[in-house]
């Protein structure tokens, strides 16, 4: 199954270290702009996955980060919310290529936050349940999983970022943004 | 009741407390608050509201006038006359345009909005670090070739060098 294959991944399937990139900020033009599709075997690739989750890792709260937000423009993300509380459904930590949703429903409506965007929140309505398909980095496997909750809304986001969109473009509406009160 | 119709608009540096004080002379008139809304701008307190009563506009600004009398505050009222919602038999939409900052992004962009005979019921823009934002509801009527105004939407920002986004408003029908 996919989804077990998911979550016994871990970064030392990479064989290479991972180093702290600096993460950019909005108005940065790359997090506009969808992401080229990539090789997940490329090396290069594979170093940009290693250095996702290395950055994931130092960053507190953060739960996932996606290639154009360390000023790369391709499509590629880390997410891991194991730790989060909201979360039901985990699959550890992963980084996917070429990511889509392939089924979403139970649309439910959060505070978002990102670490591109560090001085607001926004609500957004995001699916609950949701399968997803990518490919794994290094070996380039095809996997589909499915999960819920926390972990859905990370895939999301993160999905979104690989095509261009920060969750500032999916608020509710003129009232669903607000300046953040608690830096982490 | 009286259908005179107030309304009233507190603009001025924040402090605890003006909220309190402006619906407490209302309510020693009587007044009923029908509409109100408020927000802090960098800042700076601004609360417009609707009220209606059995009191002239200048009873009012009377028992308002302690508000502004050091001088960081500005309480205007006026008489409003009713008129109908309408109803707007069109579509609801969400716009969110985002990008670095610069004069003109929202004369920009709602000028595309208003040309496709859109109304915007709602606005909110953020000027945060260097990142500008913009989230318009609005409504379009009905038979607007959307498709048409998101183009127009998209070379506007193009031209201004942000981005936009339109999606259509949800609501929950429970």
């Amino acid at each position: 199954m996919s989804g077990e294959r998911v979550a016994a991944w871990t970064e030392a399937e990479l064989g290479v270290a991972g180093k702290v990139r600096e993460v950019v900020r909005a108005p940065e033009g790359v997090l506009s702009a969808r992401g080229a599709d990539v090789d997940p075997t490329d090396p290069e690739i594979v170093l940009l996955a290693a250095d996702l989750v290395a950055t994931m890792r130092v960053s507190p709260g953060c739960v996932g980060l996606a290639a154009n937000q360390v000023g790369v423009g391709v499509r590629v993300f880390c997410v891991d919310v194991a730790a989060h509380p909201k979360t039901r459904t985990h699959h550890g930590t992963f980084v996917l290529c070429n990511a889509e949703v392939v089924e979403s429903s139970r649309n439910e409506r959060a505070r978002e936050g990102c670490m591109s965007v560090p001085d607001l929140t926004g609500d957004v309505k995001r699916a609950a349940r949701l399968t997803v398909r990518g490919q794994l980095p290094g070996t380039g496997e095809t996997v589909a999983f499915a999960t819920d909750a926390f972990e859905a809304r990370a895939l999301q986001h993160e999905i979104d970022h690989t095509d261009g969109l920060l969750f500032l473009d999916r608020v509710a509406g003129a009232h669903a943004i607000y300046p953040r009160q608690t830096y982490l | 009741m009286s259908s005179d119709l107030y309304a009233v608009t507190v603009i001025g540096h924040d402090r605890p407390g003006i909220i309190a004080a402006t619906t407490a002379g209302l309510a020693e008139l009587g007044l009923n608050i029908e509409d109100s809304t408020m927000t802090l701008l960098r800042g700076h307190f601004a609360m417009m509201l609707l009220c209606r009563g059995d009191a002239d506009a200048a009873a009012i600004e009377r028992v308002l006038a302690p508000l502004a009398a050091d001088g960081d505050l500005d309480v205007a009222v006026r008489p409003v006359a009713d008129v109908a919602t309408v109803a707007p038999g069109g579509s609801a939409w969400v716009l969110t345009v985002h990008g670095g900052d610069r004069s003109g992004i929202v004369s920009a962009l709602i000028a595309e909005v208003a040309a496709a005979g859109g109304n915007v019921t709602d606005l909110t823009t953020r000027l945060a670090g260097d990142l500008y934002l913009l989230v318009a509801e609005l409504d379009l009527p009905a038979g607007t070739d959307v498709a048409a105004v998101e183009d127009a939407i998209r070379a506007s920002a193009e031209r201004v060098g942000v981005t936009a986004t339109l999606r259509p408003a949800e609501a929950d029908e429970l």
